[in-house]
């Protein structure tokens, strides 16, 4: 396959990823339905995908990406923490689920940030295996 | 900073109009205050109260909110974008809730600069805004404790040291 195609076959896995979890928006989920969900998606993106890691997402989210925030200039470097907006001091509340419980509890909720704050962080969307090990990190109690 | 006086203001800027003032103060103190607090929806709130205090709608006009509308994926340097339905009802609602008259002449989308909000915060330092505690002019309920729910009464008003 052309690099082109296979550029092109990945875009349509996300896409139809991004679909199926906006049709989701309704549903009421929860972070383990969520990596599941994504899970799906990683697989479809990268054939070697081995799981998500809470570890990666640690470091993943402390770190940032070529543009000037992290995922913790605004949540901290600890999701159980509530953060400070890095623009308007708006207070973020926590990300863990463990100290939130309104987290993760909304599909398209969960798309919409990581859609803006992936903007936001690396200029790119984040793949299917970045949220995911994301979302591993922020659920891990000693996250 | 008293909104009621403020609107007051944005309607009846200049002295004639000040001369006129004293007879119709009661009904347009009124009317603006009402169509100022009382304008309320769920996805105006959710979505623009994220970040930031969700400007109340008659502080822009309309074409300075339709704006905002279309560039909400680099919206102050920061991606706000919504989904097409909430763009809709969101836009929908700004546009005929928001500022009439002498405010429609504003040449940028921002409330920050806007000739009313520079007259209000006329007395604070810029130090002030750039302080650690306040960051930025957009931090509204830093100083204002009732921001979030529409009440910006000056007498209200705390400035963190």
């Amino acid at each position: 396959m052309s690099k082109h195609l296979v550029a092109a076959r990945r875009a349509l896995v996300v896409m139809a990823g991004a679909v199926a979890l906006s049709a989701a928006a309704a549903y009421a989920t929860t972070a383990e339905q969520l990596l599941a969900e994504y899970e799906a998606i990683a697989r479809k993106e990268a054939p070697g995908f081995t799981g998500f890691s809470a570890a990666r997402g640690a470091g993943f989210f402390r770190a940032t990406h070529g543009n000037e925030w992290s995922c913790a200039s605004c949540h901290t470097s600890n999701p159980a923490n509530p953060g400070r907006h890095a623009r308007t001091g708006n207070v973020v509340q926590p990300l863990a689920p463990a100290a939130n419980a309104q987290r993760f509890t909304d599909a398209a909720k969960v798309e919409k940030w990581f859609k803006r704050n992936c903007g936001d962080v690396l200029g790119r969307a984040c793949s299917a295996q970045e949220k995911g090990d994301v979302i591993a990190f922020v659920r891990s109690p000693n996250s | 900073m008293n909104i009621e006086r403020s609107l007051l203001y944005l309607a009846r800027s200049g002295w004639i109009a000040a001369l006129l003032l004293t007879a119709s103060l009661p009904t347009l103190a009124a009317e603006a205050k009402s169509r100022s607090l009382a304008a309320d929806n769920a996805a105006w709130r959710a979505e623009c109260g994220s970040c930031h205090v969700a400007y109340p709608p008659t502080l822009l006009p309309a074409e300075a909110w339709r704006q905002t509308m279309r560039t909400l994926d680099r919206h102050f340097g920061v991606d706000a974008s919504v989904d097409a339905a909430a763009a809709v009802e969101i836009e929908r609602f700004l546009a005929t809730n928001a500022a009439r008259g002498s405010r429609t002449a504003e040449s940028e989308p921002r409330v920050t600069t806007t000739r009313w909000f520079r007259h209000e915060h006329d007395e604070v330092a810029a130090a002030v805004f750039r302080s650690p505690s306040v960051k930025t002019a957009a931090n509204c309920a830093a100083c204002h404790p009732g921001a979030a729910s529409g009440n910006f009464d000056e007498h209200a008003v705390r400035i963190p040291r």
